[in-house]
């Protein structure tokens, strides 16, 4: 009712309101400002410079222009598309496919298996890729003695030394501990739901399929959308499981962009073109994402 | 046509069956932290691993308490507090502006916050870097306190949440004559309330768990957090795996616990910063 009744404020009450709200906006956005947009615009703006330990000369796109020669780069692009592509339509799949197997057990059943998904998110990234180090170790993991003794194997496997093998293992140890926020975003999507849709067309006789694909996947299409964003947000900027397992080795076969970025600032000290792979990297991001809104925006019903 | 009420379908039996093997498999790796942790040397280094430790020994933890670890411990509760608290205070505030205020220059400001979500937030760590450098934070706590503070998200949240503040309550208090600073104490923040435990406990999670920003910032030993001593316990004593798993276990056992008392706050939260991003 306040909203119809006040169509001309005066301007002293509106001016009086936009004082008050900047007064308790002050304190998040010195944060804000101070912490995320003035060092993206530093990162911005020292892409284009040549800065390292002891320079910092002008030289236009140069950096940009080099990093599209650099071998090293484009295997790391390449290693980094390929954790994309595969983890994150599995990992929607299959947080879509448990939360729609829990969502409607009983409380305790639901959020049982709610943390149980969450549990690897929370142990953290280190504690959680620690221990899959030993178990993928050549001579005491427990991988090689699972898969030796029921004879898959006939010997034992450097897991994360094996060109072949090493970026899948990574791709395995992102996917458990990317699958807890998508369950339980899903699970709250699916709860929220209306359930006499379903049930009217349940007694015209849809079956549970056609009840999935036409009433409840376009009810939950924003979630989805959400989960593809962050998700792909995430895989892209895979880093602590590489740098703590593999550093990007064997032969940079589990080098990606961010691995290469943080290789590149801190231990060579290029510090311009780390900023501008930062800058491809959050293009690349962007273009993914709009591209997420386009497909899934396009196909979703009112 | 069978009975519309609740059938158990084959399905359903197979999918439950499914389910609890994915468990099993979720929780192993915190079960062999745990049982590794009180593993002897002989037990981690033979080729036949023990299902569980036959002879338990605290060799482990002893060895992870001739260093620093209960200093890392301190430092990341610390960091995680310090972070849940200034992030909670000014996101609150500049959230319920955001939804209950009309000024100029908010629509702007609000996309602002969204977008710069979507930005991949290790990206601007190296420029963080020098910036805490030029101001002097490089190598304190302060270094990875005040990025996570400055992270959209809990002004995003803390909007979603002050949505549900009835308007009508709001001019009611003006009208009575309630100043904005007795307003908000008074009336926004205990309807808020459920929102900022969420936020609290998501943001304490987050900053404990923040092992990329942790790893650029801080090098002293003074300063290490628990993820950092652990990250350096394996680089230096790589096949030690009962002390390694010692580490991980304490920084992860605190986490979990907390985590699990709190979890109905934690997964309100994560829902509500979602719905119509």
């Amino acid at each position: 009712m306040a909203k119809n009744a006040a169509p001309a404020r005066s301007h002293v009450l509106a001016r009086r309101e936009t004082f008050v709200s900047y007064m308790f906006l002050l304190p998040c956005l010195v944060f804000f400002v101070g912490f995320v947009i003035v060092p993206m615009f530093m990162c911005l703006f020292t892409s284009f410079f040549d800065y390292t330990m002891t320079d910092f000369n002008f030289i236009g796109f140069q950096n940009y222009v080099e990093i599209f020669q650099d071998e090293t780069f484009l295997i790391a692009l390449r290693n980094t598309v390929l954790i994309v592509v595969v983890s994150v339509p599995t990992v929607c799949i299959f947080s879509l496919w448990v939360a729609s197997a829990i969502y409607n057990r009983k409380g305790a059943v639901t959020s049982f298996f709610r943390c149980v998904f969450y549990l690897p998110v929370v142990t953290g990234t280190v504690a959680v890729t620690v221990v899959w180090k030993w178990m993928f170790n050549q001579y005491y993991g427990l991988f090689n003695y699972v898969l030796s003794s029921t004879n898959v194997i006939d010997q034992n496997i450097s897991w994360l030394g094996d060109k072949r093998f090493a970026i899948w293992c990574i791709i395995m140890i992102l996917f458990t501990t990317s699958i807890g926020q998508p369950i339980v975003l899903y699970v709250s999507a699916l709860g929220n739901v209306d359930t006499s849709l379903v049930e009217a067309a349940e007694v015209d006789g849809a079956t549970s399929f056609q009840c999935f694909w036409k009433i409840k996947w376009p009810n939950i299409m924003p979630t989805t959308l959400y989960i593809l964003v962050i998700t792909t947000i995430n895989s892209f900027q895979c880093f602590a499981l590489i740098q703590l397992l593999t550093s990007g080795g064997p032969m940079n076969s589990t080098n990606t962009i961010m691995y290469y970025i943080y290789d590149t600032a801190f231990k060579t000290n290029q510090y311009g073109y780390a900023n501008a792979m930062g800058i491809i990297l959050a293009i690349i991001i962007a273009v993914f994402s709009a591209l997420q809104f386009k497909v899934t925006g396009s196909s979703k019903k009112d | 046509m069978e009975t519309q009420v609740k059938k158990t379908t084959a399905y359903d039996v197979v999918a439950l069956i499914v389910l609890i093997v994915l468990a099993f498999l979720f929780i192993f790796p915190l079960y062999w932290i745990v049982t590794g942790s009180f593993k002897d040397a002989i037990a981690i280094n033979s080729a036949t691993p023990q299902w569980f430790p036959l002879e338990p020994t605290m060799d482990n933890f002893v060895r992870l308490f001739d260093r620093p670890a209960l200093r890392w411990l301190l430092n990341t509760v610390i960091m995680a507090v310090a972070a849940m608290v200034l992030t909670c205070i000014t996101a609150s505030m500049a959230g319920y502006v955001l939804a209950k205020k009309r000024f100029f220059g908010q629509k702007i400001l609000f996309s602002l916050f969204v977008c710069a979500m979507a930005l991949p937030k290790q990206v601007i760590l190296i420029p963080l870097l020098k910036e805490m450098s030029f101001l002097g934070l490089h190598d304190t706590l302060w270094a990875v306190i005040l990025p996570t503070v400055g992270w959209p998200f809990g002004v995003f949240l803390m909007k979603q949440f002050s949505e549900g503040i009835p308007t009508e309550l709001l001019e009611a208090v003006r009208i009575d004559g309630a100043g904005e600073i007795k307003t908000f104490t008074q009336i926004v923040l205990p309807i808020i309330k459920p929102g900022i435990g969420a936020l609290a406990i998501f943001t304490f999670i987050n900053s404990w768990n923040d092992y990329f920003l942790q790893l650029i910032m801080l090098n002293s030993q003074e300063v290490l957090t628990i993820s950092l001593g652990i990250a350096k316990l394996q680089t230096e004593m790589s096949n030690d795996f009962g002390l390694i798993m010692a580490g991980a276990a304490l920084g992860s056992i605190p986490i979990i616990v907390i985590f699990l008392m709190f979890q109905k706050y934690f997964t309100q939260g994560i829902t509500m910063g979602a719905v119509k991003g």
